[in-house]
């Protein structure tokens, strides 16, 4: 890791809305989203100001685990387009200020997840966030072009996390919610990583695309969608959810697969041709929310 | 006061008010979780 200046005595202190972009907004609203659905497809819904708590909590823990990833990437992300204007790369804060929000904000939530909902659901945080710092952030995401499949497991704990916080304890449906968003990760993250293959190679982050080539991130994109599908409409055949989530996962994964294979067949080499990928990686993140969606409406109107 | 200084005491000002939101949330949010909790273990 290469330094980045030091906020010296001149420098200002850091906007609140700086350490706001440190959380990763974007990010966050999908982790909320699954976190929430997570809770609402449990069999059994906590008090309402409890169950806020949580989702709260998923919310602060994501914030904190975004901060830490940015505080110690702030060396990549200063060389990448998509990623140098962040707080920290653009020098509007201090890496100790990203360092200390992060490590509070990580503890306070998991701290709070403990005193409102219970246990099982505060060591999942902390194990989530963990997880996406320790081992995405520090361990993978520099060393192998497997980073995101092993990574991405940090991201599925939101649904079960959620589940857990209402009911307590583990089950089968937020088990295969977990698979759902560990199989989706990759061909999410790789459409994306064609098309600014250049930043991630610019920045020497083995990505597959830099470091396997297009072709074979196109396949792997298309082969990772078929058991993402599969996982997506599981649920309906085990009887964890009804026809109506049955017949939207089918459809929507249907929508994935075809667009993923429009990706296998695209042989554009620059970010200009890659229509097939921007579509992929847009429709990957409606697919998402329209799943967990499905499920939600399944379990309350379609029961 | 020089413009830096008072650019300073601005983002700390508005930083103490944004605290001072946050805790008073947190401390009735802290309050309807507790009342929740003893109505749970009735």
């Amino acid at each position: 890791m290469t330094s980045l200046p030091i906020a010296t005595p001149q420098a200002l202190p850091a906007d609140w809305r700086d350490l706001f972009a440190l959380t990763k907004p974007r990010v966050m609203s999908l982790v909320v989203f699954t976190g929430l659905a997570g809770m609402l497809a449990a069999p059994a819904m906590p008090p309402l100001a409890i169950g806020f708590t949580a989702i709260l909590c998923i919310a602060l823990g994501a914030g904190a685990a975004g901060a830490l990833n940015q505080w110690y990437e702030a060396d990549l992300d200063a060389l990448m387009r998509r990623t140098a204007s962040r707080p920290l790369p653009a020098g509007r804060m201090d890496r100790q200020t990203a360092l200390h929000f992060g490590i509070g904000l990580a503890a306070f939530s998991v701290v709070l997840m403990d005193v409102a909902a219970n246990h099982l659901a505060a060591l999942l945080l902390a194990v989530s966030i963990l997880f996406y710092v320790l081992v995405y952030t520090v361990w993978l995401k520099r060393r192998t072009a497997q980073n995101i499949v092993i990574g991405g497991a940090a991201g599925a704990f939101p649904p079960v996390i959620g589940w857990v916080a209402a009911t307590g304890e583990l089950a089968p449906l937020p088990l295969i919610l977990f698979a759902i968003i560990f199989l989706w990760t990759p061909p999410h993250f790789w459409a994306l990583s064609l098309f600014v293959r250049s930043d991630y190679a610019a920045a020497k982050v083995p990505m597959l695309p830099v470091t396997a080539g297009l072709a074979a991130t196109r396949r792997q994109i298309f082969l990772y969608s078929l058991p993402m599908a599969a996982a997506a409409v599981a649920p309906w055949p085990l009887a964890l959810a009804g026809t109506l989530y049955g017949l939207a996962a089918a459809a929507l994964s249907a929508g994935f697969v075809v667009m993923a294979g429009l990706v296998l067949a695209n042989r554009a080499t620059e970010p200009a041709g890659m229509r097939p990928e921007k579509r992929l990686f847009g429709y990957s993140v409606i697919y998402l929310f329209a799943l967990f969606a499905a499920l939600v409406a399944d379990r309350w109107i379609g029961a | 006061m020089t413009e830096h200084e008072q650019e300073v005491l601005r983002r700390q000002r508005e930083r103490s008010r944004l605290l001072a939101w946050l805790l008073g949330g947190f401390v009735i949010l802290l309050f309807l979780v507790t009342v929740a909790k003893i109505g749970l273990n009735r």
